[in-house]
């Protein structure tokens, strides 16, 4: 609270942002230890979290006030109007300090509290059990086995404790391999393919620079390749640009050497580092925050942005993995340079086409928890959760949310959960509210006592799941067992829900998931009213059998009778749906449209070249 | 004659999606039809008296020989006559092998040219299917040959692809020739509507079911400040409207004469949509002839008069010009020009430029080429699609019928749509505005009359502006995607909004292949004039009637339809804009998954329907 000088200022405008003639909202905007909250004259409530501001900007003075831009790490931008600039600039600097802690903590998780118990709150650290979900793969098995060596976190400090490696592997060679790999993040299991026999194994770069060569990685590859009783060669994927891996041996790093290794194929895939897709995200962000956007300077800005061909370029990745797996019956090795940013980007969605288990809300919790957060996915360095180097912020899970949504699109019935979903994990992977995303890695974690100081997302996320449910969703149709998705370009498109979430003007006014979970809802509804009613009638025919009618079977239609309250509350029910259609229309008020200003031209006067024509005509006349 | 049955699977017509029920001539009855008038006189040479040893057809019971038989065997001549399609046709039939884009399996069997269709007969093993092609929707044809055997690349007008593969060098060329020759005639009344008779369809039956007429009624409920005048009965005073317009009452017919000689082609300002929420009108001119004289028409200026006079009082008039400023003085240097605003008091001018004739064909065959290419980088794709401009179209046109839309609502005024001739951009705008404001043109009746009205009868020229689609390699004479223009802004807000519009994008498809080549003679000719000389309504069917057959109506439906009273208002943004992959993708992407979860949504619906009748059954008893 030390930095909070002003909670409340009166009479700040609200900026609307794609309008060119600055249409505003009036309102009161408080300034609390956790969030920023502006309240308008209708009442409408704006929350933004600390946490999720990315940049705070005070622009020049101007006659109406201080304009103050705040830019969101979900994508929001808000611009307000403070009428005095000393509020402005209490508020500018008490943002600053909000919005970059220091320590862990001062994250918000760390003083939330939705009044749970201990124990409700350590259950719900264990909703996700990794143990479990290897379990269910089918290790540890005759070819895998869990390995104890990383038990201390000696050999890798951003691997978790319980690691999956070939059963043949002894650990003198898991040792030698990790000395040779970046990190000493040696090749271990990510994923197994209980039918095809074969494994997803991830790592880092090996050091082998020009020449260097490590016998004990050599062997733990082919101990890989033999833990695949069908297939004996096995990919190594190197996610890299091949000019980027080459020039990583100039620093002692670099690639596998095919020649070195017995049974491997060798791949570059070639997904741009962590600096491209960082500045690739800000030209794109650039491009839509522009005021007044033609269609031409959208797609141009979208092309030379980069973003939809980085996001292809990790779809194809996951894609020939995926092929690897199904058609070749091989094991694949993946790795980039330090097997925490691509390299998670490309297991995590091989597995998602691969398995169908990863496509339910439950399975895509485990995979995160699995290839990002216990890997070793740098979350709060990559997502700038404490004041730290800027270039180490780079959108990687945004990324693979965004494949995932891409995913979505072409199988709308393969996945249990909805975009919604989507979004709000992206929200908090940024909003430190829970402590799943918090740290680099789990030593990390368990130095910051998350679980007993801080809550897990995931129960939360479950106890909603009615929201993220995908009303399509079918989940045994064989169709969607393996996804073999089309990467041609135009199936690429822009993820206007996602990068515009909070631009609500630009989006469908009506939904037509939300009017089929409703149908849903009224269908269930129905469904019982329809038991009860059967049941009521059997009690009738049973009671006049029994002689006792006329008096019980009026009362059944008597207006207080529950079969008229159940039937009465599906009456209110089927309307539902269609207050719902207007409420969202009236979302579509004119005045919420950019066309809004094209219409002040019926206010203008006429352009210049009519009136000199209209004096012309007149002297003619 | 024995009854013959055909699978729909690979007909001609749209046979990969929902509209495929819109498909004419994959039935028997439809086959049949087409059948005996119109190919007596185009039955290829020599065919008849093939010997049975190389006929493609297995044995004389066969189906499909009686089939032929009913094409080739001598009949009365049609009463037409005119063209002989004999002449056109070099070969009667080949060994071919059909190849139908990525997704269908290849079709082989026996190709036969006909006076209006491309038949293939699959061979003895073949399913039993026979697949259809209408001539006239063969845009482009592109032969090569190769040793003894030669491949037809047939690009379509609803931008499909066909490959035959052809068996001999000369039967390549003749049946390539046959096709340039036959797809290309431009007779309209020896096209085929003029010989197609489907079954349990009857002669004229539709073409009663959305004259001027009809809404006249609508709009004589509302307000009574409107005649409808029958002025223009024998089209003498404008060519390009229909028999009866809707105009001011306070006007007569003699006024009405003479303004029209004040506009270009006689398209003095009528009445496109009634308002009644705000008592204000959508009218629809061509150009006023003001020349460099900066001539004037007194009856001219009296019916704008007479338009704010029957509004509410006070009520502005703007008058929308789909021209630039610049474009629009340029054209008065010649004939044309703008109103002067001395002349019309009240009425203000806005010019809102619409791109239109050549710009528009170019940008559409553009996007057409960018969509054909699978193997496109992603820039390359965005690059293209930027380029193209298709989209930027899409967004003025739609935000200039918003324009439009605004006045009328917010500022309660008048509105006078005109741009030089008044028949394309014009229609764009009205139709889309009242789209955007009239809940009635939403539904799925209320949106054929809104095409019939403010499309058919309203003179945009059909037969020139849809003579060629995005692959013809001629030259673009009169050709614009205007129509289509207009069907992809409603599917934008169909997307904006999908609970609102009673039909689904099958029934925007299906106006899109029907407008290019079509079996029905709803979208033949340029006018009402033409149509009534060709006397289309009495000898060909009109679409509305096929589209409103039960079983096809069912199909166009959005099943998620819901009534919304309100205006729906679109967003107009590049970001809320999208792509029609519907139809610019349509034979390229695969649509399984969303189709089958499109298919999902009717099941959820048709689940929903049978509890709630089985909740009102239920109820009596209890």
């Amino acid at each position: 609270m030390e930095h909070i000088r002003t909670t409340k200022v009166e009479q700040v405008k609200l900026l609307d942002r794609f309008s060119t003639n600055n249409k505003s909202l009036t309102g009161t905007l408080y300034l609390t230890a956790t969030h920023l909250l502006f309240i308008d004259s209708h009442q409408k409530e704006t929350w933004i979290l600390h946490h999720h501001i990315a940049l705070v900007e005070k622009l020049a003075l101007t006659t109406s006030g201080c304009p103050l831009v705040i830019q969101c790490k979900n994508f929001r931008i808000v611009h307000f109007i403070v009428p005095r600039e000393r509020d402005c600039h209490d508020i500018y600097n008490s943002l600053l300090q909000l919005s970059k802690q220091a320590k862990y903590e001062d994250l918000y998780a760390f003083s939330y509290n939705p009044k749970q118990n201990d124990s409700k709150r350590l259950q719900g650290w264990e909703l996700i059990d990794l143990a479990e979900e290897y379990k269910r793969m089918g290790v540890p098995n005759s070819n895998w086995q869990l390995s104890d060596a990383n038990r201390e976190y000696k050999i890798c400090e951003t691997y978790p404790r319980e690691l999956y490696v070939p059963r043949i592997a002894s650990k003198p060679i898991i040792v030698g391999s990790s000395k040779f790999r970046s990190k000493g993040r040696f090749p271990v299991l990510s994923y197994y393919h209980h039918n095809k026999e074969a494994a997803i194994c991830r790592c880092s770069q090996p050091l082998s620079g020009f020449s260097a060569r490590c016998l004990e990685d050599e062997h733990l590859l082919q101990a890989i390749s033999k833990a695949n009783p069908v297939n004996r060669y096995m990919y190594v994927m190197d996610t890299r640009p091949k000019l980027n891996a080459m020039a990583n041996r100039a620093a002692g790093k670099g690639y596998e050497n095919e020649d070195n290794y017995s049974n491997i194929r060798f791949q570059f895939v070639g997904i741009e580092n962590i600096h491209v897709m960082r500045s690739s995200l800000q030209k794109l962000l650039e491009v839509n925050g522009t005021k007044g956007l033609s269609v031409s300077d959208f797609y141009s800005g979208l092309e030379s942005s980069g973003w939809l061909r980085h996001i292809k370029a990790v779809m194809d990745a996951a894609i020939f993995l995926a092929k690897a797996i199904m058609v070749e019956n091989a094991s694949v090795l993946v790795h980039c340079s330090d097997g925490w940013d691509r390299t998670s980007q490309v297991c995590s969605l091989g597995s998602l086409l691969l398995d169908p288990y990863y496509r339910t809300i439950k399975g895509f919790m485990v995979l995160i928890e699995k290839d990002w957060i216990s890997f070793g996915h740098k979350f709060s360095e990559r997502c700038g959760h404490l004041d730290g180097d800027p270039k180490e912020v780079s959108p990687v899970f945004t990324q693979f949310l965004e494949c995932v949504w891409h995913l979505t699109e072409q199988f709308p019935q393969a996945f249990e959960f909805n975009e919604e979903f989507l979004l709000q994990i992206h929200e908090h992977i940024h909003s430190c509210q829970f402590g799943n995303f918090l740290g680099n890695c789990q030593k990390e974690r368990e130095e910051l006592k998350l679980k007993e100081k801080t809550y897990s997302l995931w129960p939360f996320l479950l106890d909603d799941q009615k929201k993220y449910f995908n009303p399509l969703y079918s989940s045994k149709s064989p169709k969607f067992s393996v996804l073999e998705p089309n990467t041609v370009s135009f199936n690429f498109k822009f993820w206007r829900n996602m990068y515009h979430q909070f631009d609500r003007t630009l989006h469908p006014r009506q939904s037509v998931f939300n009017i089929i979970m409703d149908m849903d809802e009224q269908n269930k509804q129905l469904e019982k009213d329809i038991k009860d009613l059967e049941s009521k009638i059997k009690q009738c025919k049973k009671k006049q059998t029994d002689g006792i009618l006329t008096k019980e079977l009026l009362h059944s239609v008597h207006p207080e009778s529950p079969t008229l309250k159940t039937s009465l509350c599906f009456k209110e029910q089927t309307l539902l749906p269609v207050n719902h259609a207007l409420r969202t229309i009236e979302g579509s008020n004119p005045a919420d449209n950019r066309y809004r200003e094209y219409a002040e031209e019926f206010s203008k006067s006429e352009p210049g070249v009519v009136s000199l024509e209209y004096d012309v005509a007149r002297m003619t006349c | 004659m024995d009854e013959i049955e055909f699978s729909s699977t690979g007909s001609g017509w749209g046979s990969r999606s929902e509209v495929l029920a819109v498909g004419w001539g994959n039935s028997c009855e439809t086959v049949r039809s087409l059948l005996p008038r119109g190919l007596l006189n185009s039955c290829p040479a020599g065919v008849s008296s093939c010997p049975a040893s190389s006929c493609p057809f297995p044995s004389a019971r066969s189906p499909r020989l009686t089939l032929l038989e009913s094409v080739l065997l001598p009949g009365p001549r049609p009463t037409t006559g005119g063209m002989e399609f004999l002449e056109l046709i070099r070969t009667g039939r080949a060994q071919v092998k059909l190849l139908r884009g990525p997704e269908a399996p290849p079709l082989r069997g026996t190709l036969c040219v006909t006076g209006h269709h491309l038949l293939l007969s699959p061979g003895p093993q073949g399913t039993s299917d026979l697949w259809l092609l209408l001539l006239r929707s063969v845009d482009s044809i592109e032969k090569r040959v190769s040793g003894d055997s030669g491949t037809i690349t047939l690009r379509c007008k609803d931008l499909r692809v066909l490959q035959l593969d052809i068996e001999g060098v000369e039967a390549t060329l003749d049946i390539a020739r046959s096709i340039e020759a036959l797809s290309s005639l431009e007779s309209v009344i020896t096209s085929f509507p003029f010989f197609y008779r489907p079954r349990g369809l009857r002669l004229g039956d539709a073409w009663h079911f959305h004259p001027p007429e009809r809404y006249y009624k609508r709009v004589a409920r509302e307000t009574n400040a409107w005649r409808l005048s029958e002025v223009n009965e024998d089209f003498s005073l404008c060519p390009s409207y229909p028999r009866a317009v809707i105009v001011p009452r306070a006007v007569d017919d003699d006024a009405l004469a003479r303004c029209a000689r004040f506009r270009q082609g006689g398209r003095f300002p009528v009445l496109s949509y009634h308002h009644a929420p705000s008592g204000t009108v959508l009218l629809r001119s061509s150009q006023p002839l003001t020349g460099p004289q900066k001539r004037r028409c007194a009856e001219d200026e009296e019916l704008l008069r007479a338009v704010l006079a029957g509004a509410r009082p006070g009520a502005p008039g703007f008058i929308l010009d789909t021209r630039s400023a610049q474009a629009a003085k340029q054209a008065g240097v010649t004939v044309g020009g703008t109103e002067a605003k001395a002349a019309y008091p009240g009425w203000k001018r806005l010019h809102r430029p619409l791109e239109k004739g050549r710009p528009l064909q170019e940008s559409f065959v553009r996007l057409v080429e960018a969509c054909g290419d699978l193997e496109k980088s992603m820039d390359g794709w965005l690059s293209q699609l930027e380029a193209c401009c298709w989209l930027a179209h899409v967004k003025e046109a739609l935000s200039t019928a918003c324009l439009a839309a605004w006045g009328m609502e917010r500022e309660e005024a008048c509105i006078l749509v005109h741009g030089a001739e008044g028949m394309d951009n014009t229609l764009l705008v009205t139709s889309l505005a009242q789209i955007i404001l009239d809940p009635l043109s939403r539904t799925m009746t209320g949106f054929q009359e809104l095409v019939e009205r403010e499309w058919i009868q309203a003179g945009h020229p059909f037969q020139l502006r849809c003579a060629h689609s995005a692959f013809s390699h001629a030259q673009p004479k009169h050709e614009a995607p205007t129509f289509l223009l207009f069907l992809d802004c409603v599917w934008q807000l169909g997307r904006q909004f999908p609970l609102s519009l009673e039909f689904g994008e099958g029934l925007l498809l299906a106006l899109f292949e029907h407008a290019y080549a079509s079996p029905f003679g709803t979208f033949l000719c340029s006018s009402e004039k033409e149509r009534c000389l060709c006397e289309v309504r009495t000898r060909t069917h009109s679409l509305w009637s096929g589209l409103n057959q039960p079983k096809v109506r069912r199909k166009l439906r959005n099943p998620l339809y819901i009534p919304n009273p309100l205006a729906i208002w679109p967003s107009v943004e590049p970001q809320s804009l999208q792509l029609w992959q519907g139809l610019f993708l349509r034979w390229i992407r695969p649509p399984e998954p969303s189709q089958v979860a499109w298919e999902k949504v009717w099941q959820r619906l048709a689940s929903k329907e049978k509890t709630e009748d089985c909740e009102s059954t239920s109820k009596p008893q209890s």
